[in-house]
């Protein structure tokens, strides 16, 4: 089981947990089992055509799935999985 | 050199850096020599600004449009209850003043735009990000980029908090290589939505001051390259990596950015008036009179229940807050005259464009929100 960490923008979509465990084998796989358990998360880090969004940043440890096999990054048991959006803080008054 | 030398006044007033072996003299000097460019005197801004003047950086640049408001003071400590209505520049000015006199503080009382941001940024050592949406986060990288200079970056949201500092020039990456692309508007909550603990931008805004003074001295490991994630409801720092895109637009050896652009028009915001025609707007004045009629309109409030807690509108039929709006439109009746709102009229905005989307025509968004309601309908309703 490798845990998948909620940012709090998106725990709101997440029934609220801050992380939540699961069984798979890469990240592609892992997220696309909790977009199942939670279906509203799915337009926050999925494009329409089904891809990852530009603006969702996501870690394996302390590493960018970027600079890794991206969605085919293998995950193994104990694996702590990061979701990091973007957030901008403050008061978007514009 | 004489005028970097150090009184006995500073050296008396600095004495706890000056008997540490590694700020002593030489680091002291440094920050007196130093200067530094505040985008923002707001949650971030405050400590900044106040911990940066407090340990004598030289010069202080201080950009901000926004004026003093009370809602502020929950955590913007560098403004206070004597500066309320006050342009935020000139409260943090006068505050740095009685703080550390024998700092330099420059105002510029203006928004950053692409027209002014490298002229604003390039007398200064180093530039800090406490700004509050996407495309000024987004202009301040790329000319922080273009002009070579450090970018201290922070951000909050409710509990949790970003910091690293962007400087392609030392070999780190940009904000661009961290995010490419802005999110579109509306799919990450702003603060006025979200809220934010009020201690949070102290100790991202406090990182960030820690960062500036490491880099104007020049000790210590620089947050350059690692993302300092902290999160205060589990008490957790965690660090995650960042590289340097090769491919980025802006910081890369062969740029396909090369001078500032349009950063609304970039980051998807369209000028809220053409969103929704005027036939889908009431206002709280023509709300509190239809409501008094016999066929007064169904009353959907899109707030968050904490937010009702604060204060409502007498005869409200139902709440969904906007974000379970899609998945609840089956408990709302299409052929009924509604008419929805917010707090400030921006989330009612949008639930009307979606409700729009799903075949309900007999809409209207209560302009202005529950915050316009109060100063025109009703001056009992608390405003948050």
């Amino acid at each position: 089981m490798a845990t998948i960490t909620i940012p709090t923008a998106l725990r709101q979509y997440a029934a609220g947990n801050s992380s939540v465990s699961l069984e798979a084998e890469t990240v592609g796989a892992l997220l696309r089992g909790l977009v199942e358990q939670h279906p509203t998360l799915g337009k926050h880090l999925f494009s329409e055509q089904g891809k990852l969004r530009s603006f969702v940043n996501v870690y394996v440890g302390d590493e960018d799935i970027r600079y890794l096999e991206g969605e085919a990054t293998p995950v193994s048991s104990g694996d702590t999985v990061s979701i990091i959006p973007a957030i901008a803080g403050g008061i978007s008054r514009r | 050199m004489s005028d970097l030398k150090l009184s006995n006044e500073e050296i008396a007033r600095y004495s706890r850096h000056l008997i540490m072996p590694e700020v002593g003299m030489t680091g002291q000097r440094k920050l007196k020599q130093g200067s530094v460019l505040l985008i923002g005197t707001g949650g971030l801004g405050s400590p900044l600004a106040l911990y940066l003047a407090a340990a004598g950086v030289g010069h202080i640049g201080l950009v901000d449009f926004d004026v003093v408001d009370s809602s502020n003071l929950q955590r913007q400590i560098v403004h206070g209850t004597s500066t309320v209505g006050l342009a935020k520049t000139e409260s943090a000015k006068r505050r740095l003043a009685d703080l550390n006199p024998l700092v330099e503080v420059t105002t510029y009382e203006t928004q950053i735009t692409s027209e002014n941001a490298l002229d604003l940024m390039r007398p200064y050592d180093v530039i800090i990000d406490g700004t509050d949406n996407f495309p000024t986060r987004y202009l301040t990288n790329d000319a922080a980029v273009m002009l070579g200079k450090p970018n201290i970056y922070g951000s909050i949201f409710r509990f949790e908090g970003q910091a690293t500092v962007f400087h392609p020039k030392e070999g780190g990456p940009c904000y661009r290589c961290l995010y490419p692309e802005p999110p579109p508007p509306g799919l990450v909550p702003s603060c006025a939505e979200g809220g934010v603990l009020g201690v949070l931008p102290g100790v991202i805004g406090t990182i960030q001051a820690t960062e500036a003074i490491k880099l104007l001295t020049g000790i210590g490991d620089p947050l350059i390259g690692r993302l300092m994630l902290y999160d205060a409801l589990s008490m957790r720092f965690r660090e995650l990596k960042l590289r340097r895109n090769p491919a980025c637009p802006v910081c890369s050896e062969y740029p396909t950015v090369t001078e500032l652009m349009d950063y609304d028009h970039f980051c998807g915001i369209i000028p809220e008036v053409n969103t929704l025609g005027s036939q889908y707007e009431i206002t709280p004045r023509e709300l509190a009179a239809l409501l008094q009629t016999d066929d007064r309109p169904y009353l959907l409030d899109v707030r968050n229940p904490n937010e009702v807690a604060i204060a409502s509108i007498p005869g409200t039929d139902k709440v969904i807050p906007v974000d379970q709006l899609a998945e609840r439109l089956n408990e709302l009746d299409t052929s009924l005259e509604m008419v929805v709102y917010c707090r400030s009229g921006v989330r009612s905005g949008r639930a009307v464009d979606l409700l729009k989307s799903a075949g309900f025509r007999k809409l209207k968004n209560m302009v202005g929100g529950i915050l316009r309601w109060a100063d025109d309908v009703d001056t009992s309703v608390a405003k948050y």
